[in-house]
């Protein structure tokens, strides 16, 4: 074996071995594992079900784009998270920021008269500012006042949850004759796809939504890498200490960095409603659309890109979850796998330990051999 | 002061032979031997990055070497797990310490091993063993405190008696001073003098040479991986020492012109100001520092000089006072706008004010800077020139390993990361620096390269507070020595008059004159 070519092998194998990705993929497989074998126990083919939940999101094309369309707010909730994870806080309030969100979008997307080329901006808008307030509202009891985000985020949590339940049955808001919903939005505010020779191929469901998120992510990666905001968002997040003897003001970036990840999880919630919904329905539970995004986030390294496939990961799972019912299987599958997912990915630098050990002693041992 | 040797020639107790340990194609250790003796002490000398480590490692089982062997009282062993270095009887003292914060110091000492009795652990036999091995060896260790709650220096003896719990017989301090004040070294110094008495090895890792006089039988010296040589060092001086590691000769004195200083570039007044607890810790402080002198700020360490330093530069904020930079007033304004009234400053805690390490070398080196025209223009980071910056600094200020622009701060070592930080305050040029132990854990060839700098910049007529537990180092770079005690200035002594003892009293709080 040439030396040159053996160095080359090295670098690459180191790379994947100190990367995150390998750890995520190792996560993933463990997670479908898991999954299969309660599927046994409960006495339910696993080779079944994950065939349906394969053919369910690739078995036509609309299927494909049903699944990018439920990605796409999760891409967006995740990106609010790993955005929140970069500067230095947790955003567990991204459910609450979602659910103003739409609550904004709604109220704009109903009774504001403009043409859709006008009216879906200022829903994203709308939407982004009502998520950003939300969020900012806790950066400065938390600056201003020392509270743990943690613990507001998940009050504020509630608030906009029986916000929502509260506007929904507004009679003004309130659908006319029956179901607990708001009016749908107006048609100029909804995100689909009108050609018909698209909706042809795509489904009736088809929806432009992904295109807000992944351009969310760009730009999101963008500021954090190539920025001076982003600069100074991660300098405080990193180190605060470091940062303001470098001449930051923490606590003004502290609340810049939580705004900007309110309006992501906000533009998550528009993106739901324009994308999918149409109309918000009263709540019986948190829809989970936050909790989600820590998932994601989770699964795409906080990375804002990875956050792109781990939402379309994401979005395929639950939406392939829905047709498992069709083998009776039971969607809830899903969320444990993910939930396994998640579990591994948090204990992930056991694995990452142990295979570098095992390669440190694998060479320790062929180089010993050569001697 | 005599010291008394404990070594007995007769009884070898590791020999380390040819030892080689590559990583990839980096040679970390090139053919290295060691001997050790019982009840010697054996200082392994080198700059950072030369090997020790490494070496040390490689006796501790935490690497495996690519070839040479390695005999322990005479027989040949393969170590390869702490497990079995500690069975061997080698024991190693980490330089950050694994102690958990909140238990006591018997429950640290014994995690892991603890005595059992029926089903729970038997604390009370195990408490009485740490009495009795902290009594023999002289560390006066308290038993029941908490780690939170005891100095660093405590914290170490901790780690000490946590090895000799594990039976050890042979000691390896990596850089077991590189956090204690001069006092708590003494002690130190003291501590291993008593484990040698009682036949115990010491194999001390460490880069500083006034130690390794005061302290160790034998040294040997690692250069770049490779084996220098092993000498008896109640025949080198320092200089040697020095030399040998370095490779070249090394002047630890500095060239200073005779000039009179200039206007005042910063003058304190009347400080009084609160620590962490919320105690008052500067008492009406009084300090100037004129263009074109080194004020040297001796004292020992929670005196106020870490206080001091934080509230000229704006990271906290003083009770009362005036603080004047280039004659104008700064106290109370943020650390931007001081910095931007003209001040430089080399902070004390390098992970914690110095550095975010999870940056990279070259977004560390622009942490006051990415503002500036030259690395950003309309709030977009300029990469291509932060990158050219960054290699022309790892370049000038011998930042290794080379080509680490793009690495976390985080990895880099601690003489290194210092470097880094020297090379960004330099770069920043004002007319008044601060520095807070600057050539803490630098290895010799840094502290010349960083003494010369302080220098240069007082000879270009700026002005530079040194604030440094290092007493020499004051007495060889300072113009005017400052002594601080209880939160204000004790006492005043132009630098070419000081002696160390005269000092080390004010230091103490005695002998008080201006």
């Amino acid at each position: 074996m040439s030396n040159t070519k053996d160095k080359t092998k090295n670098s690459f194998g180191a790379k994947v071995l100190h990367g995150n990705l390998l750890y995520t993929l190792i996560s993933i497989a463990v997670g479908f594992l898991v999954g299969a074998i309660l599927l046994q126990a409960a006495g339910i083919s696993a080779g079944e079900a994950y065939g349906k939940l394969i053919t369910g999101v690739f078995g036509k094309p609309k299927f494909i784009v049903w699944a990018i369309v439920y990605a796409s707010p999760i891409i967006l909730t995740g990106l609010s998270v790993a955005f929140s994870f970069q500067t230095g806080v947790f955003n567990i309030g991204a459910e609450g920021q979602y659910v103003v969100g739409t609550l904004a979008a709604c109220i704009v997307g109903v009774f504001l008269k403009v043409p859709a080329i006008i009216h879906v901006p200022l829903c994203l808008i709308a939407a982004a500012v009502a998520g950003g307030i939300w969020s900012m509202i806790v950066a400065v009891l938390k600056v201003k006042r020392g509270i743990n985000e943690v613990l507001s985020f998940i009050m504020f949590n509630w608030i906009a949850y029986y916000l929502s339940n509260y506007v929904v049955n507004i009679p003004a808001v309130h659908k006319e004759g029956g179901g607990e919903a708001t009016k749908d939005i107006l048609e100029s505010a909804m995100m689909l796809v009108k050609s018909e020779s698209l909706q042809d191929v795509l489904g009736s469901g088809a929806s432009y939504n992904i295109f807000v998120a992944v351009i969310a992510a760009i730009v999101i990666a963008f500021i954090l890498n190539r920025t001076t905001l982003g600069y100074k968002l991660k300098a405080v997040g990193f180190n605060r200490h470091a940062a303001e003897y470098g001449g930051i003001n923490s606590n003004r970036e502290i609340m810049t960095a939580m705004s900007i990840s309110g309006a992501l999880a906000g533009m998550g919630g528009a993106c739901q409603l324009m994308g999918m919904g149409m109309r918000i329905s009263q709540f019986s539970s948190q829809e989970g659309f936050g909790f989600q995004g820590i998932t994601v986030a989770l699964i795409g390294s906080t990375n804002p890109i990875g956050c792109i496939f781990a939402g379309l990961f994401y979005g395929a799972m639950k939406y392939g979850g829905t047709k498992l019912s069709l083998v009776n299987a039971p969607a809830e599958i899903v969320n444990i796998i993910m939930g396994t997912i998640v579990f591994f990915i948090a204990i992930a630098h056991v694995f990452k330990r142990l295979l570098l050990d095992h390669a440190g002693k694998k060479k320790a041992k062929s180089e010993g051999g050569t001697k | 002061m005599g010291r008394e040797s404990h070594v007995d020639l007769s009884r070898t107790v590791i020999a380390m032979h040819d030892i080689v340990k590559k990583f990839g194609d980096f040679v970390a250790n090139d053919g290295i031997n060691l001997t050790v003796h019982k009840g010697e002490v054996h200082a392994i000398l080198g700059e950072n990055g030369a090997g020790k480590s490494t070496l040390m490692n490689v006796l501790y089982g935490l690497y495996h070497p690519t070839s040479g062997y390695i005999e322990v009282n005479g027989n040949k062993v393969s170590i390869d797990s702490p497990e079995k270095a500690i069975e061997l009887g080698i024991g190693m003292v980490h330089q950050h310490f694994m102690l958990v914060q909140p238990f006591t110091v018997t429950e640290n000492i014994i995690l892991g091993m603890e005595p059992v009795k029926g089903l729970t652990v038997d604390l009370k036999s195990a408490r009485e063993q740490v009495i009795e091995l902290s009594g023999r060896y002289g560390l006066q260790v308290d038993p029941d405190a908490k780690i939170e709650d005891i100095s660093v220096g405590m914290q170490q003896r901790v780690e000490i008696l946590k090895v000799l719990y594990r039976g050890a017989d042979i000691l390896i301090l990596d850089e077991p001073t590189a956090s204690l004040t001069p006092q708590e070294i003494g002690e130190l110094i003291e501590i291993i003098g008593h484990l040698t008495r009682d036949g115990k090895s010491v194999i001390l890792i460490t880069h500083k040479l006034k130690e390794i006089k005061a302290s160790a039988d034998y040294c040997t010296i690692i250069r770049q991986g490779k084996y220098i040589q092993t000498v008896n060092v109640a025949e080198v001086n320092e200089d040697q020492l020095a030399a040998m590691m370095v490779g070249r000769d090394v002047t630890f004195k500095v060239d200073k012109k005779e000039q009179e200083p200039g206007e005042d570039a910063l003058v304190v007044k009347n400080l009084h100001g609160k620590d962490y607890r919320n105690v008052e810790i500067l008492k009406g402080l009084d300090i100037t520092v004129r263009k074109g002198e080194i004020v040297g700020l001796a004292g020992v360490d929670g005196n106020g000089q870490t206080e001091l330093v934080e509230i000229i530069t704006g990271l906290r904020k003083g009770t009362e006072g005036s603080v004047m930079i280039h004659g104008k007033e700064v106290f109370g304004k943020t650390p931007r706008e001081i910095f931007e009234a003209g001040i430089t400053s080399i902070p004390a805690d390098r992970q914690k004010h110095g550095l975010v390490l999870q940056f990279s070398v070259a977004d560390n080196l622009i942490l006051q800077n990415f503002g500036e025209e030259e690395f950003s223009s309309h709030g977009i980071l300029k990469r291509d020139a932060i990158q050219k910056k960054a290699t022309e600094l790892i370049e000038k200020f011998d930042i290794r390993p080379r080509g680490s622009e793009g690495k976390p701060a985080g990895q880099l070592s601690g003489g290194n990361q210092q470097k880094v930080i020297i090379a960004r305050e330099i770069t920043n040029d004002s007319e008044l620096l601060i520095a807070v132990n600057p050539t803490r854990g630098l290895d010799v060839g840094a502290i010349e390269y960083v003494h010369k700098y302080l220098v240069e910049q007082r000879n270009k007529g700026k002005a530079v507070l040194l604030v440094s537990f290092e007493l020499d180092e004051i007495m060889s770079l300072s113009d005017e020595i400052k002594v601080i005690f209880d939160g204000k200035i004790v006492g005043s002594v132009p630098g070419r008059d000081a002696n160390e003892n005269e000092l080390g009293l004010m230091m103490a709080g005695g002998g008080a004159h201006e």
